[in-house]
């Protein structure tokens, strides 16, 4: 099968005055399409430089990185932003909504830019918002939700334009277990759809809900496995 | 790209920040406000002064003792008499363009009546003066060409001459007054005229037949005009020759050699219209052009708002990147916002314009002229401050990088 991300010989080096930091040393991966991997690795190890990359945030220093097959390291800001649009979900481990925006407009956001009209905007918001759990609080601002519906309310935004890749940087990160969790399930639910699902996280718990585990060190893929995914073999739906 | 996409992100974004997005459109306001009421002031004022110099007669020459160059206006009037009585017949005989000629001498003095007496210019003149300045007789009959051979001891009054004389409500036509102890008939009312370019009241006059003046009121000097002979001609093109005509008459007359010693005066009431009318013209582009200015300033006001906007919404611009907004998506955001600011700062500014100059015409008596030319201009200049000071902001919000934007604090 095709894969969705194909990194070749990626490197970011970030240059602090007279110091070299490579945040990214010569990553190779492949990640076919409906996989549910896990991202883990002590701090500064370079999960986050990886998902920016991954999620067309940023761009590698060297090495090619081919997103569905095309090669998005030859892109241009504009083109870069539509796959970000339209093949991506991100979801941050702050959140980042709009303050003073309602659920529902944030949830829009991303078909503002795909140029839907307003209709079917708010059809396709709804839809992403009853399927977080989240219908009844579409007119509520981010300060007046929890960081738990906050966080769905992200997802509700990653899912929106239907894209194949969900990334996650440390979604549960300012999140209490029993509310990590339930992202979590939610992220299961979304692989099940047949999603393909990246998640970085610190605690293991999180990242038992995987399929594949990666783990990262010094800008290295240190260990690549694949394991049993604990609520996935429960509920028997593992590809 | 939809173009109204950006629009109701920008009028939402300006108002959140309702008192800051008024402060930021002050300055076109008073620049677009200003541009309106300095051309309007400018036009007003244009419209009034021609209105005066229609109502001073058309086609019109005045011929004055002393030099062009003694003075401006109207100069030569204080100076030493030099026309004389036979210029005026050499004028009226031998300048084939000019059609009337009149000659003007005045006094201030008072003019006594049965209800009351009122200080005025009492003048002397000829019937011929009344055309040449458009003036009819409203009640009553003009002193005739035989009154001044008779030296008929008659009067035709200005309005304000009978309002204060005899009152309303009173027929003054036939009626006696006295003038220097002098009793007169007055045999007729001029319509009314109104103010000239000066200010000053013209119906504040009356007229005797000029040999009436001559003999009772001139005093010495008796071979000379102590005044001013006013020449109608029958076009503006005839205007022009019966100016030339006079000058070489008048020369010869007073054997003069050199037009630079000229002691006499010829001015083409036109001529001094048309260039009342340029400096008119250059005050109203002046004005324009400090308007102009005032309008780039609110611009540079604009332009820095705009820029404390975007390192304020720095986050906020990662994070519309983040989900998908292209950079002329953001930069659009950021050029609508800067043009709703001072396109609506155009349209209030237009507003006040309006007011501002419908007060002024008011208090200072002009016209009330908006040009609607001028005011489309305003406003797309207006527009183009939005665009051009905004663009700056825009680039810059358009060129941050996703990831530090996400970063900022
Ligand atoms: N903009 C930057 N400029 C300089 N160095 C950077 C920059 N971003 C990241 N780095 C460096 O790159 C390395 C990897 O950072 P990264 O954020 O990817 O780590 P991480 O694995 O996500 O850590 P954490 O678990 O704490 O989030 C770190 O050493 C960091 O200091
Ligand atoms: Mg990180």
């Amino acid at each position: 099968m095709k894969p969705v991300i194909r990194l070749e010989g990626v490197s970011k080096v970030y240059r602090a005055g007279e110091t070299e930091v490579h945040a990214l040393a010569g990553v190779d991966l492949e990640v076919g399409a409906g996989e549910f991997v896990a991202i883990m690795g002590p701090s500064g190890s370079g999960k986050s430089t990886l998902m920016n990359i991954l999620g067309c945030l940023d761009r590698p220093t060297t090495g090619r990185y081919l997103l569905d097959g095309r090669d998005v390291t030859t892109f241009d800001r504009g083109r870069l932003a539509e796959e970000r649009n339209r093949t991506i979900g991100f979801v941050f481990q702050g959140f980042n909504l709009l303050a003073r925006t309602s659920a529902l407009e944030n949830v829009e956001l991303p078909l503002v830019y795909s140029g839907a009209p307003r209709r079917e905007r708010i059809r396709r918001a709804r839809e992403a918002l009853d399927r977080v759990g989240l219908t009844d609080r579409a007119h509520h601002a981010p300060s007046q939700l929890s960081g738990g519906q906050q966080q769905r309310v992200a997802i509700a935004r990653a899912l929106v334009t239907s894209p194949r890749l969900i990334l996650a940087d440390e979604p549960t990160g300012n999140l209490d277990t029993r509310t990590s969790i339930d992202v979590m399930a939610l992220f299961q639910d979304l692989w099940r759809a047949g999603l393909t699902v990246l998640v970085v996280t610190h605690e293991p718990d999180v990242a038992g809900f995987a399929a594949r585990v990666i783990a990262t060190r010094d800008g290295r893929i240190v260990s690549d496995a694949c394991q049993t995914a604990r609520d996935a073999r429960a509920a028997g739906g593992a590809p | 790209m939809n173009l109204m996409q950006p629009f109701p992100i920008a009028v939402r974004a300006l108002l959140r920040n309702k008192t800051r997005s008024f402060l930021t459109m002050l300055g076109v306001i008073i620049g677009v406000g200003s541009v309106i009421s300095m051309v309007a002031v400018g036009e007003g004022a244009k419209s009034s002064v021609s209105k005066a110099f229609e109502q001073m007669g058309t086609n019109l020459l005045i011929v004055t003792s002393g030099s062009t160059r003694s003075g401006g206006f109207m100069g030569g009037m204080g100076s030493m008499p030099t026309l004389t009585w036979d210029d005026l017949d050499a004028i009226r005989s031998e300048a084939p363009s000019v059609r009337y000629a009149a000659p003007l001498m005045s006094q201030k003095t008072s003019i006594v009546g049965e209800d009351g007496n009122w200080n005025t210019q009492v003048n002397g003149t000829t019937p011929e003066y009344f055309p040449i300045r458009s003036w009819r007789v409203a009640e009553g009959s003009m002193f005739s060409a035989s009154d001044i051979e008779t030296n008929a001891k008659v009067v035709v009054l200005g309005q304000t001459v009978v309002s204060h004389v005899f009152g309303t409500g009173v027929d003054p036509v036939g009626k006696p007054v006295r003038i220097r102890g002098t009793p007169y008939q007055v045999i007729g009312i001029l319509e009314k005229k109104g103010q000239s370019f000066g200010g000053t009241d013209l119906d504040d006059a009356a007229f005797v037949p000029i040999s009436v003046f001559r003999g009772k009121l001139q005093g010495g000097l008796q071979q000379f005009i102590t005044g001013v002979i006013f020449v109608g001609a029958g076009s503006a093109e005839e205007t022009f020759r019966a100016q030339n005509q006079i000058s070489s008459i008048l020369a010869d007359r007073h054997h003069i050699a050199d037009r630079a010693d000229d002691d006499f005066a010829v001015r083409n009431l036109t001529e001094i219209a048309s260039a009342r009318q340029q400096g008119m013209n250059t005050l109203t582009g002046l004005l324009a052009a400090i308007a102009v200015v005032s309008l780039l300033v609110g611009g540079i006001g604009i332009m820095n708002i705009m820029l404390v906007s975007v390192t304020e919404r720095t986050r906020e611009i990662g994070i519309r990147m983040a989900v998908g907004a292209r950079p002329v998506h953001i930069m659009a955001q950021f050029l609508v916002e800067a043009m709703t600011l001072s396109m609506t700062g155009g349209l209030l500014g237009i507003g006040l314009g309006f007011g501002v100059s419908k007060i002024l015409a008011d208090n200072l008596v002009w016209a009330f002229v908006v040009r609607s030319d001028i005011v489309a201009v305003a406003f797309l200049f207006s527009a183009a401050v939005g665009v051009v000071f905004g663009l700056y902001p825009a680039r810059k919000a358009m060129n941050l990088d996703p990831i530090e934007a996400l970063r900022y604090e």
